[in-house]
């Protein structure tokens, strides 16, 4: 996934007008070919919770949801956002200051340090939440399923943190995981 | 202080944690000002070269470039504390990192551009990139600011330390063992990059500066010297810092540069490092190589250590040189060691320069101590547990170095891990089959009430309540992300009895915070706490006389609760029992005499006679010593020690190291927060076990071969052990409510117990980090070889 995008990426494209849905609203921006989503929602939007950890696709901070698929905004063409419905973590927050399930177990759970991971790992989990609750459709029936901890583990290996050695980040996830059951 | 302790001990999550996870906290990446230039420095292609000249004009031309400078440009003073670092370089390049020149632009991309077009020749030179090279007779003077102070010219640093007779300890062991440990290059990998903002006002010439130092008041010093400017017309403010763990310890090169092109230009410069830039040019952990000699009698009691140390210092000097400091104190008193011979040197190289890092030299000399421990212990055919519960420390010891543990929970830590770990049960692993699994244990020493490595340690605090019942803490102290400003207001609402939300923290602007060392060697939570206690404890006498006055007592003790502040039952030591009826009252118009609101009282302090504030400041300087020439002293108010027992299997076709359980046990004298405690041993013990087993900055002729982290092999959610922590509270009286300081002790022991029990594992001799599968497999060659030759 991430050496296809590195590919895409040395491909010009023309100056673009691009649409898309952000954290629920509809906004357009023009854009150079080779600019990366992450720029984008930082400089254009000024929206600054997406961090840039290293721009070379290999620390998560910068982890937006793409039609609720998490990616690594560093690497992810602004113009292949055209049409898509882009999550930020500015945009788990509820209209009335209340954080995302997701957020507050993050914080409940002492998983934040320094912060400078968790937008990432929040967008991550999120994503997460999303597998789940539309993993197990049965007819009449929908089961909610709760991922092991290791897949959870297995989730997060794209998100880098120095500060918390994971251990309260994975703890988050599953009780987020046992409320929504 | 209180005794029934409401909020101190309770698992509150961090203060701060809702604006980091919304995107509200600014970070250094965040801060955009109007008229903003970006920033970036050009550095050295050659680790070791001339410059016969630099040619700059193609990049001043470029449409949006509005300054480029080079050494020419500016009139400045060398930075580090031996000032033996220029700013920009000139004439000659002695690291990978060297800056030549730097450029401001409109936009980053103009000024990457830009960077493309200076032109700078150079004269390739053969460098020197082994300390033991950089000593002998003939070697080049590498850095030319420093000459004279020592008996070689590649001499950066020199620590001389020893206590007891070491001839006689020597005479009695039974055995002596001598090794020689290498230890790598690592480095921090905060998550957010290096950053600064500067910006120069031209009208009244001050520069106010957006900087992730972790030591704001030395920082505006440097600065200040750096610059020739006066300190007070530097202000400094700290945006949220995305991860310190003493990387921002020093001032580098990029913060004047960045204030330099911003004197220039008198706009607004921004330099954010990429993350290559951040491998490349942020500093590391010393590399060393610890020679050490250790002997015990044939009981097991250890006699001497004699220790001589190397430490490959890079071009230039920062504060990596004094971390002996810090390995002496283990050297000379972890373990009850009659004798101690410590002789340490930093020698300058044509590499990076090391700086400082969490455990500040005590992960390397933990290493080779706790390594060596395991080896006497086979040599006396001695139990790995049973050695070391005879030498651990005990409460009362004042060590040969001078350090006096009024707590010790040594042996404790050490019991608890044992008896945990089933250590006994495992020590001895099974000897067939792919995978073997093995036990280690290793103990550390650090120090746990700050260090007096400055004239002072101290703190300063400023608490004030508003008239609407609301507390101000302006504090001296920093925030990295370790929870200090969280456990600051747990300490305030404990004292002041008023909801955590009601407590402010003010912490990040030098030109409002009273005057604070910074934050390093564990020491925040202690100092400012003690800081903290002492403003509240002056702020309070002067509410009690207003809530007295009001209540109309001589009474003059007060509890205060719930927002109140409640008369005392003078005639037991429970707080009286109106209080319990006062709840029932206190939503009620009923007056009652046994109590007054806080806000209240402060109302009336403003606006009754005398007229005052409520407000106090208090300066804490811990008891202390600085210590005197010969290393010898008391140097902190207290010392934490910490035990791990970790177990791993080793696949012996691969040579891959899993690390399966780790118990830890430390002394932090009293938790203050478990939920925030736990976060620091994790995370501590997790950079740990990536020193153990996986990370390496490589560095081949003087380059970084591995700067991102594709090849920078930091652990993964996917990577972690089960950890099993066990505090062991020792209520030293010198901390705030018992506590000792807790940062970097859980990574300092964890490498020394992850090779012990792969050496256990496998029976094998390791020397060296990271305990990589190439070296066990090469290891486990070896002893197959061996095995071979005596059959
Ligand atoms: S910034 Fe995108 S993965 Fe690191
Ligand atoms: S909290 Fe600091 S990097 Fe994760």
């Amino acid at each position: 996934m991430r050496e296809r995008m590195k590919k895409v990426k040395s491909v010009q494209y023309p100056q673009h007008e691009i649409s898309f849905i952000l954290n629920g609203k509809k906004v357009s921006c023009k854009t150079k070919g080779s600019a990366v989503l992450l720029d984008v929602i930082r400089d254009v939007f000024e929206l600054k919770g997406t961090k840039p950890g290293c721009h070379e696709g290999e620390c998560g901070a910068c982890t937006v949801l793409v039609d609720n698929v998490p990616v690594n905004s560093c690497l992810f063409l602004a113009v292949n956002a055209d049409g898509k419905n882009i999550l930020t973590v500015e945009g788990l927050l509820h209209a009335d200051g209340t954080l995302d399930p997701v957020q507050e177990s993050l914080v409940q759970n002492g998983a934040v340090q320094c912060g400078f991971c968790s937008s990432g790992m929040a967008m991550s989990l999120k994503a997460l939440v999303h597998q789940y609750e539309n993993a197990h459709p049965v007819a009449g029936e929908i089961k909610k399923g709760i991922p092991s901890r290791d897949e959870i583990k297995k989730h997060l290996e794209g998100n880098l943190c120095r500060c918390t050695g994971y251990v309260k980040i994975l703890d988050a996830a599953e009780k987020l995981f046992l409320n929504n059951e | 202080m209180k005794k029934n302790l409401k909020v101190i001990g309770k698992p509150i999550p961090k203060h701060d944690a809702r604006s980091r996870i919304t995107g509200e906290a600014v970070y250094g990446h965040d801060i955009v000002l109007p008229h903003m230039l970006h920033g970036v420095i050009l550095r050295t292609e050659h680790p070791s070269a001339i410059i016969e000249s630099i040619d700059v004009s193609a990049a001043k031309k470029l449409p949006g470039v509005v300054c480029v400078i080079t050494a020419d440009d500016v009139d400045v003073n060398n930075i580090s504390y031996k000032r033996d670092h220029p700013i920009l370089k000139k004439n000659e390049v002695n690291c990978i990192r060297d800056e030549i020149a730097a450029v401001a632009a409109e936009t980053k991309e103009i000024a990457r551009q830009a960077l493309k077009l200076i032109k700078v020749k150079y004269k390739i030179r053969k460098g020197i990139y082994d300390p033991h090279e950089a000593l002998k007779k003939d070697a080049p003077q590498i850095n030319k600011f420093i000459g004279g102070k020592f008996s070689n010219k590649n001499i950066a640093e020199t620590f001389h330390y020893e206590h007891g007779n070491l001839a006689e300890e020597k005479k009695k062991s039974a055995v002596t063992i001598t090794r020689r440990f290498t230890l790598p290059r690592v480095t921090h990998a905060c998550m957010a990059t290096s950053n600064i903002t500067a910006h120069y006002t031209k009208t009244d010439k001050k520069l106010l500066l957006y900087s992730s130092t972790q030591v704001p008041f030395l920082y505006q010093r440097d600065m200040a010297h750096a610059l020739k400017m006066n300190p007070s017309d530097i202000r400094i403010i700290q945006p949220v810092i995305g991860g310190g763990f003493g990387s921002k310890l020093d001032m580098y090169p990029f913060e004047p540069i960045c204030a330099l092109l911003s004197i220039k230009t008198g706009r607004p410069v921004q330099i954010l490092y990429s993350r290559e830039e951040e491998f490349i040019a942020s500093p590391t952990r010393q590399p060393m190589i610890i020679d050490l000699t250790v002997g015990a009698d044939a009981k097991g009691n250890f006699t001497f250590r004699e220790i001589n140390i190397i430490k490959d210092n890079g071009a230039y000097t920062s504060w990596g040189a004094t971390t002996p400091f810090v390995i002496m104190q283990a050297f000379s008193s972890l373990y009850k060691i009659p004798a101690c011979c410590f002789d340490a040197m930093a020698v300058y190289t044509n590499n990076v320069f090391a700086g400082s890092f969490r455990g500040y030299g005590n992960p390397q000399a933990t290493f080779a101590l706790e390594r060596m421990i395991d080896l006497l212990a086979d040599e006396l055919g001695m139990g790995k547990a049973e050695i070391r519960l005879l030498n651990a420390n005990e409460k009362g010891e004042v060590t040969g170095q001078g350090l006096h543990y009024e707590t010790c929970g040594h042996k404790e830590c050490l019991e608890t891990v044992i008896a945990k770990s089933h250590f006994k049960k495992k020590k001895s692993p099974e000897k067939s089959g792919r995978y073997k699994r093995g036990i280690g244990l290793a103990s550390m020493l650090h120090v746990g009430g700050g260090a007096k490595i400055y004239r002072s340690d101290g703190c300063g605090t400023t608490v004030k309540i508003d008239p609407y019942g609301f507390c101000t803490v302006i504090t001296g102290s920093t925030e990295i992300g370790q929870g200090s400003e969280t456990v600051l207001a747990m300490m305030a609402a404990e004292e002041l009895g008023i909801d955590l939300n009601k407590i402010k923290i003010i912490n990040t602007d030098t030109d409002v915070k009273p005057w604070d060392v910074g934050v390093h060697a564990s020491r925040t939570s202690f100092v400012a706490g003690n800081s903290l206690l002492g403003a509240i404890k002056i702020l309070k006498e002067k509410l009690n006389k207003k809530a007295a006055q009001l209540l109309n007592t001589n009474d003059s003790y007060f509890d205060y609760e719930n927002g109140n502040i409640y008369l005392q039952n003078t005639n037991g030591g429970e707080p009286a029992n109106a209080k319990k009826n006062s709840v029932l009252k206190k939503n009620s118009e009923i007056p009652d005499s046994s109590f007054v609101k806080l806000d209240k009282v402060v109302r009336e302090m403003h606006f009754g006679e005398p007229n005052e504030l409520a407000i106090a400041s208090y300066f804490y300087e811990p008891s202390s010593k600085f210590q005197d020439k010969t290393f010898k002293g008391n140097v902190s108010g207290t010392y934490a020690f910490a035990s791990q027992s970790i177990e791993v299997e080793v696949d012996t076709y691969t040579g891959n190291v899993k690390v399966l359980d780790i118990y830890v046990a430390q002394d932090v004298g009293k938790v203050l927060n478990p939920l925030l405690l736990d976060g620091q041993i994790e995370g501590g013990i997790l950079q740990g076990v990536g020193y153990a087993l996986s990370e390496e900055l490589l560095v081949k002729e003087g380059r970084i071969l591995n700067p991102n982290f594709h090849n920078y092999k930091m652990l993964t959610a996917a990577d972690i052990p089960n950890i099993h922590f066990y505090p062991v509270e020792t209520n030293d009286k010198q901390g705030p409510y018992g506590a000792k300081g807790v940062g970097e002790a859980p990574l300092i022991p964890t490498a020394a117990a992850i090779a012990n029990a792969v050496c256990n594992a496998l029976a094998i001799e390791l020397l060296d980090l990271p305990v990589t599968p190439e070296k066990i497999l090469k290891a486990l060659a070896e002893k197959e070889k061996l095995k071979k030759q005596t059959v």
